[in-house]
This record gives structure tokens, C-alpha cells and sequence, in this order.
């Protein structure tokens, strides 16, 4: 074993070093350690994110092309440690509420990121499938934290059935692909698939490609979404629906872009239904919603729809685009869910229903005008960084000769625009409902705060991120 | 010679085992002939070389999955009877089916060309001069050591998991604290009562 491969895993073995560590502390100081934990848990995600601007963030195959750091991983990276750290820094304070606060729970985060942080680096199939069981076991006790909670652990049980399930179709996809191209790695299937894609290879992909759908919840393998995200802790489905959906999609483009590049014809049409399906639906099945976690369960599948039209370009643009949106969405879905963890009623009990958001902007005036941006920008609204999201992928499928779809997708999105404004129309026309408590943690107004600035003024940001994303785009190989 | 009635041996117990695994009339029964049938799987393995997957097979399947499935046919309770009511009304019904499914099945596989299986590109050849165990081994240890190590925090992950879903801390039980177990004295703790007769003890 080299150093240089162990220096290239760096964020790796800093997070699960800190995670084993913060283990041992909330086994021995017991429940009341938590917010220790926390604070312990998030600086190891920093020093982690730090370690990404060395070796770890460039170097290029470790472990004989097992892994690999490179520019594209490094930008999945962040998103997804900036994810984590946030899910850790909202949890104490709701979890305080119902007396269930747990020192396992950043831990379980951390490990969970170790296994996301596995996914965006692999350029090999093993890499890939044990970085999503880590990730996948841990999600699925973070589901069902809240055990005394009926509607928890559904969720919890839920996700464990499907996800098992999923688990088991893309280990099916993936043993085909081996036995049919004799190599695991990245660049030995995609050499077995440059002479021609035989029917053994196209089963392969084919499964592998639905076990992923399933991780992005992409229609139509997206039924376990709406259930485990209204059923987990708020928290725990902000953490879902941000960092988990960024290193499923990182490892769906890796995959289709470096193992099956030579196969694009056959993995385009599928993702362009995929893709399609999931705006539509995304958007239909929000509109009768009237638990909040639930529309923003269909809005992020929709958005994994946007988000796979730049995957269907199958170009390098594509993939930048693919990584702008993940960017974007981040921001739009932690501040959303920020916001919902403010909807709680005067004895601090939290509130889901969307009607309980009626006349907010009388009450809470901040808080509605958050809200209220966030949910302009999820609808693609100009010029918050939704537009430009949306704006990137269409060009780059346009670019690639996908006017149709495109076109399609625009006149979709349309659609889910009208639930957004829903939510804004209850917010800002509607009578009063019971107000809210007021808000009682102030890194929490301050989280939301940034959130809505990198969305108003995140324009100016455009250049740096186009930076970004071009780079990751142009490390696949 | 050996190696051919050891053969036959194998595969005919085997395929015996594998029937009356269906046809036994007891859930027990069927569980204790997979077992059977799992061992001699496992003898033919052996007889091909792969004697890590032979010992993969007795420890995982006889070991584990069969032990578990004994488990929950002692503890589920069902009727067979009322399982089996009512199977000569389906018949007709279950034997179309079965005919189409197995007319798709001919179909697909006489048109299937599923491609060549390719073995060069192999990240290791099996080697000609160590044994298949040795070989796996070795290749674990080094070259998928980082993927070894992490399917190791997979494991720790469960247990936290499982842990954190059920246990609970209990009121009023009396936990272990072996420290001041261990500093406890005879003298704390046993007391001499010279108890006269016909009278209560007082403790």
C-alpha cells in the first residue's frame, strides 16, 4: 500500500477517524454529550473539507484505480459535507423538542458521508456499492430516529425494504457487467464496451441504471420518496434530500460518462424517460399535497428530472450543467427545509400542514419572504438561481441536439410552478392562521438568511461556479 | 475413479436432497434436506477446486441462512392444510400459466445471444501455484484492502444502528458496576445475628 493513495483518501479517513472517535465520546458521556458531538462532528467535516484543497482534491487513481481524486469528486464533495454539516447543526434544537436527542446521530451522519464521500470518488464498481450501502444503512436508522414516532419508523422500514431491494437490482446490473466485461473498474468497462454493446452489457446497464434511479428517487422507482421523507425527521429529510441526492447523481453521471460512454445511445434514451417522467410527475402529484414534507418530496423528483436533462446530453457541457444544478438545488432545498423547521405552534410542537402557512407574511415577515424566495426560485423564476439551474441544463441538452426535449421540459416546468406559487399565494393572500413560536435559534435565521442571499444575489457567483463545474466536468474521463 | 463416484456421489444426494427439500410434508423436514443438499453443494465444489466457496457454503448457508430459516419455521405456525385447500380448483388456472411462462422462456432463451464472456481483462488471473484461498486472500489484503476496510465500518454502522433502534434505557434494573462490586468487603455486607428462638429477625 502507498502513502499517496492514503493521502488521497484523506477525507475519507479524517471522517471516519472522527466518527469512530465521537463514537467512543457518546458511548461513554451518554445522551448528553449530543450537542458536544455535534459541534465535534461539524469541525470534522470542516477539516475534511479543508484536506480537499491538498492532494485530496487532485490527485488523481489511488488504490489502483479504485478511487480516485479528482476535480469532479472534490465538487460533490463539498456540496455534500456543507449538506451534513448543516443536518447536524439543525438537528439538537428539534430533536430537544420531542425529548429524543441522540449523540448517535452526527455520528451516523458522518459515517453516512464517509459512504456518499466513496460514491463520488469510485471509478470502480465494488467502490461504488459499498460507499452506497454505508451511506444507504446509515439513512435508513437516521429514518427512523425518531423510534417512538408511528409515522418514523414507516418511514424507516420502508426505506430499508425498497432500498434493499434497489441494492439488490444494481448488484444484479453490476455482477452482469463483470461477468460480460470481466472488469469491475470504470476504464475496463468501458474498453469491453468500445467493441460493440452486446446483450449481456446492455442488461447490465440497464439494471445498474434502475438501481440508481431508485437512489435519486427518479420516476418511475420514485414511491418510497414522498412516504420516508414526510415520515423522517425534519432534519433527517433535509440531510435526504440535499446530500444523498448530490452523491447518487455524482456516481449516476460517473457511471454513464466514464463506464459507459461508448454506450450512449442506449443509456440516453432511458435517461431522457426517466428524466421526462419525473418532471411530469414531479409536478402533478405535488399539486393535491397539503403536507409540506410531502411537496417538497415531489419537488425534489421533479428537480432530479431537471437535473438528469443535462445528464441526457451526454456531453461534457451536460455534465457541467448536471453539476450547477446539484449546486443550486443544495441551497433551494436546505433553505426550504430550514423554513419548515420553523413551522411550529405556540407550544413548540412543529406543524407540517401547509395551510398552517396561511398569512405568514403578517406574522413572520422574514420568514415569508425566505420562503417565499426559495419557493420563486424551485419554480424558475428570474433571476434567482433557479433560472440559471434551469437555464443550464436546457441549453445544454439544446446544445446536444435535444431541442425536443428541452422544449418539453420548459413547458413542464411550467407546471410545477403553479404549486410554488401556491405556496406563496398562502402565504402572502390568504387569512391568518395560529401564528407560529416565534423564532428561537439564531443560526438557524442566519442559515436561512444566506440561503436566500446566495439565491437573490447569486448571480454575481455564476462565474466562479461555471468555474467550478466546467472542472469537474472536464476531470471524467 | 475416486474423483468420478465422488462425483455421483455428491450430485446424486444432492439432487435427492433438493427433492424431498419440496416434497417433504414437514416445514422442518424441508429445512434439514436444504441442509443436506447445501453440504453436498458444497462437496462438489470442492471437487472443483473452489474449496473457499465450499467452506463459504457450509459456514454462510448451513451455518447462518439455514440455521435462521429453522428458526422461523419453528416459530411461524402455519397451516398447511389450509395452505394447500383448494389447489385442485386453481389447477387448471396454475397450469396455463405455467405453460406460457415456460413458452416464454424457450422463446427468450432461443433467441438470446447475450455476448461474449470476456476474461481477459481480469484485474487478477486465478494463479496456477497457490490455493484458491490463498489467492483470495492475498488479493484482499492488498489490492481491495481500502474497500475491505470500509465494508468493515458498513458492519460498525449496523451495529450503532441496531443498537440505537432498540435499546432502552430500562428503570429500576439493576446494572453491573463491577467496580464497586469488586470493592465491596464481607464485612459491608454480611452481618452475624445471634437470632434467638421464636422471635422475628430484624434486618
Amino acid at each position: 500500500m502507498d502513502t499517496a493513495s492514503l493521502l488521497m483518501t484523506a477525507p475519507e479517513l479524517i471522517l471516519t477517524g472522527a466518527g469512530l472517535i465521537l463514537m467512543l465520546i457518546a458511548a461513554y458521556a451518554g445522551d448528553g454529550s449530543a450537542r458536544l458531538v455535534s459541534v465535534l462532528a461539524v469541525a470534522a467535516l470542516a477539516v475534511a473539507g479543508v484536506s480537499l484543497t491538498g492532494i485530496a482534491g487532485h490527485g488523481g487513481d489511488a488504490f489502483d484505480g479504485l478511487y480516485v481524486a479528482d476535480a469532479f469528486a472534490t465538487f460533490g464533495k463539498v456540496l455534500i459535507y456543507v449538506s451534513a454539516a448543516v443536518a447536524i447543526i439543525i438537528a439538537p434544537r428539534f430533536f430537544a423538542a420531542g425529548r429524543a436527542i441522540r449523540a448517535e446521530y452526527p455520528v451516523l451522519i458522518l459515517f453516512a458521508t464517509v459512504g456518499m464521500g466513496l460514491m463520488v470518488s469510485a471509478r470502480d464498481m465494488l467502490t461504488v456499492y459499498i460507499g452506497l450501502e454505508l451511506n444507504s444503512l446509515a439513512a435508513y436508522v437516521l429514518a427512523s430516529f425518531m423510534r417512538q414516532d408511528s409515522r418514523s419508523a414507516e418511514a424507516g422500514l420502508k426505506y430499508f425494504v425498497l432500498g434493499a431491494l434497489a441494492s439488490g437490482i444494481l448488484l444484479y446490473g453490476m455482477s452482469l457487467l463483470y461477468g460480460f466485461t470481466g472488469s469491475t473498474s470504470f476504464a475496463g468497462i468501458a474498453t469491453a464496451m468500445g467493441d460493440g454493446l452486446s446483450k449481456g452489457e446492455l442488461f447490465g446497464l440497464v439494471f445498474v441504471l434502475t438501481g440508481l434511479a431508485f437512489k435519486i428517487s427518479a420516476v418511475p422507482f420514485h414511491m418510497w420518496t414522498p412516504d420516508v421523507y414526510e415520515g423522517a425527521p425534519t432534519p433527517v429529510t433535509a440531510f435526504f434530500a440535499s446530500a444523498p441526492k448530490v452523491a447518487a447523481m455524482g456516481v449516476t453521471v460517473r457511471i454513464a460518462m466514464e463506464a459507459m460512454g461508448s454506450a450512449l445511445h442506449s443509456w440516453q434514451q432511458i435517461v431522457i424517460f426517466v428524466a421526462l417522467a419525473s418532471i411530469i410527475f414531479g409536478a402533478v402529484a405535488a399539486i393535491g399535497q397539503t403536507n409540506i414534507k410531502r411537496l417538497l418530496a415531489y419537488s425534489s423528483i421533479n428537480n432530479v428530472g431537471f437535473a438528469l436533462i443535462g445528464l441526457a446530453a451526454g456531453t461534457a457541457e451536460g455534465v457541467a450543467s448536471v453539476m450547477s444544478y446539484l449546486a443550486i438545488y443544495v441551497v433551494m432545498t436546505i433553505g426550504s427545509f430550514l423554513c419548515v423547521l420553523q413551522m411550529r405552534d405556540v407550544n413548540g410542537q412543529p406543524v407540517e400542514e401547509i395551510a398552517s402557512l396561511s398569512g405568514l407574511s403578517q406574522s413572520r415577515k422574514g420568514l415569508a419572504a425566505a420562503m417565499a424566495i426559495f419557493m420563486f426560485s424551485l419554480a424558475g423564476i428570474p433571476p434567482l438561481m433557479g433560472f440559471w439551474a434551469k437555464f443550464l441544463v436546457f441549453d445544454a441538452a439544446v446544445a446536444a441536439g435535444l431541442t425536443g426535449l428541452a422544449a418539453f421540459g420548459i413547458a413542464a416546468s411550467v407546471i410545477g410552478a403553479f404549486y410554488y406559487l401556491k405556496i406563496i399565494k398562502t402565504m402572502y393572500f390568504d387569512a391568518p392562521a395560529d401564528a407560529y413560536a416565534p423564532a428561537g435559534s439564531r443560526i438557524e435565521s442566519a442559515l436561512i438568511a444566506v440561503c436566500a442571499v446566495i439565491i437573490v444575489i447569486g448571480y454575481l457567483l455564476n462565474p466562479l461556479l461555471d468555474t467550478a463545474s466546467a472542472a469537474a466536468a472536464a476531470a471524467l474521463q | 475413479m475416486i474423483h468420478v463416484f465422488a462425483f455421483y456421489l455428491f450430485a446424486c444426494i444432492m439432487i435427492a436432497a433438493g427433492a424431498l427439500t419440496i416434497f417433504a410434508r414437514n416445514p422442518v423436514h424441508s429445512v434439514l434436506w436444504l441442509i443436506v443438499a447445501f453440504f453436498n453443494a458444497a462437496g462438489l465444489m470442492v471437487l472443483l477446486g473452489a474449496e473457499f466457496i465450499a467452506m463459504l457454503l457450509v459456514i454462510v448457508y448451513v451455518g447462518a441462512v439455514a440455521v435462521l430459516f429453522l428458526f422461523v419455521v419453528m416459530m411461524l405456525d402455519i397451516d398447511f392444510a389450509e395452505l394447500r385447500a383448494g389447489f385442485v380448483d386453481y389447477l387448471p388456472f396454475g397450469v396455463l400459466i405455467a405453460l406460457v411462462l415456460l413458452a416464454e422462456i424457450l422463446l427468450g432463451v432461443g433467441i438470446w445471444q447475450a455476448g461474449p464472456i470476456e476474461l481477459a481483462q481480469r484485474a487478477a488471473p486465478a494463479p496456477t501455484d497457490a490455493h484458491n484461498i490463498e489467492a483470495i486472500g492475498a488479493l484482499l489484503y492488498t489490492r481491495y484492502i481500502f474497500l475491505f476496510e470500509a465494508a468493515g465500518i458498513i458492519l460498525l454502522v449496523a451495529m450503532i444502528g441496531a443498537i440505537v433502534l432498540t435499546h432502552r434505557a430500562r428503570a429500576g434494573v439493576r446494572g453491573q458496576n463491577i467496580d464497586s462490586q469488586n470493592r465491596r468487603r464481607p464485612q459491608d455486607a454480611v452481618v452475624n445475628v445471634n437470632q434467638p428462638v421464636g422471635q422475628g429477625v430484624e434486618l
